[in-house]
């Protein structure tokens, strides 16, 4: 093969590369739009005050909630920050944030049974209590250092 | 071979109704609401096209770097780096790969079980899964959002509890074969 040839593959790869970069991407547009116009509904119909009465500033409890609404929702992870990003500009607490974005990827409930075909059942089950738990300390650990830092 | 490349065209076409049937539902959602109070969905709409505007250059960069990755990741290559020996090294690879590994999850599932069947330690395979929760490619919303402290701490922490999490998972697996 010479150098041309190379070259040439190395081009169509990187074209594909990019293609499939574009191509997965779109699919996640409809939800992400999905999701943002369901944000602006929520900035709009949802008070402050009952947000604030969901989320009362409790650290554990924040957390706690943070991480099993993250648990229940499944998808791309840039959904969930743009979630977080815009509930923390509502006033939700950055633990309960913190905690949704670290449990949407990590605890996958609705993906449990496909992992526990493929991988195994105790270790599927086993991994996703185990995440459920590490993201609410990871949370309190994060926000607590950030805190003390800045 | 046809029935598998079958199975996955009716899964993405399934996966394309689903995406669309939600955003078809939510702008039905949103007629509906207009004539109740037309408004406030105005104003749900200016707000919303304010954050696809904010969040366009961030989303380009996404792609870019998603691009990248593909081009320089595959894998096959990581399939050699997390055999039966890997070690020390296996761990921090493992985190690595999870980091740097792209697609969805059910993408992965497969490989992982081949690499397990072929000797990778369980604990590695939890690893490179909690791992994922870092998307290079995504850092930029992250840090959009909560600022680039915040996604460092996080993504330390991360990895720590993806490797504490490993072991705990290992030592769960010891104790089952144990009692067996």
């Amino acid at each position: 093969m010479d150098n041309k040839e190379i070259n040439n593959s190395d081009k169509s790869s990187l074209i594909l590369s990019f293609y499939k970069a574009i191509k997965s991407f779109s699919t996640t547009l409809p939800i992400l739009f999905g999701v943002v116009l369901l944000i602006g509904l929520f900035k709009i119909y949802i008070p402050p005050a009952l947000i604030s009465s969901v989320f009362k500033g409790e650290i554990f409890q924040d957390t706690f909630i943070g991480s099993g609404v993250g648990s229940i929702s499944a998808g791309n992870p840039i959904t969930s920050y743009i979630i977080g990003g815009e509930l923390l500009k509502e006033g939700v607490s950055l633990f309960a944030v913190t905690a949704f974005i670290i449990a949407w990827v990590t605890v996958g409930i609705i993906q449990i049974p496909a992992e526990a075909s493929i991988l195994g059942k105790r270790f599927a089950l086993t991994r996703n209590i185990l995440s459920f738990i590490f993201s609410v300390l990871v949370a309190i650990f994060t926000v607590l250092t950030l805190q003390v830092l800045i | 071979m046809i029935n598998t490349q079958e199975k996955n065209i009716k899964k993405n076409n399934k996966n394309l109704y689903y995406r669309f049937t939600f955003l078809i539902m939510v702008i039905l959602f949103y007629i509906v609401l207009f004539f109740l109070d037309s408004d406030k969905i105005i104003e749900s709409l200016f707000f919303s096209w304010n954050i696809i505007v904010s969040i366009i250059p961030v989303l380009i960069l996404v792609v870019f770097l998603m691009g990248v990755l593909n081009y320089f990741l595959k894998p096959k290559k990581i399939a050699k780096y997390l055999g039966k020996k890997s070690g020390f090294k296996g761990w921090i690879l493992a985190a690595l790969f999870g980091v740097l590994s792209h697609g969805p999850i059910y993408v992965w599932y497969p490989l992982l079980r081949d690499l397990k069947q072929h000797g990778m330690r369980t604990g590695l395979v939890a690893v490179f899964l909690y791992n994922r929760a870092i998307k290079i490619p995504l850092l930029p919303v992250m840090i959009f959002y909560f600022g680039a402290f915040f996604v460092i701490i996080l993504c330390i922490y991360m990895i720590v509890a993806s490797i504490v999490q490993g072991k705990v998972i290992e030592i769960i697996e010891a104790k089952y074969v144990g009692m067996r």
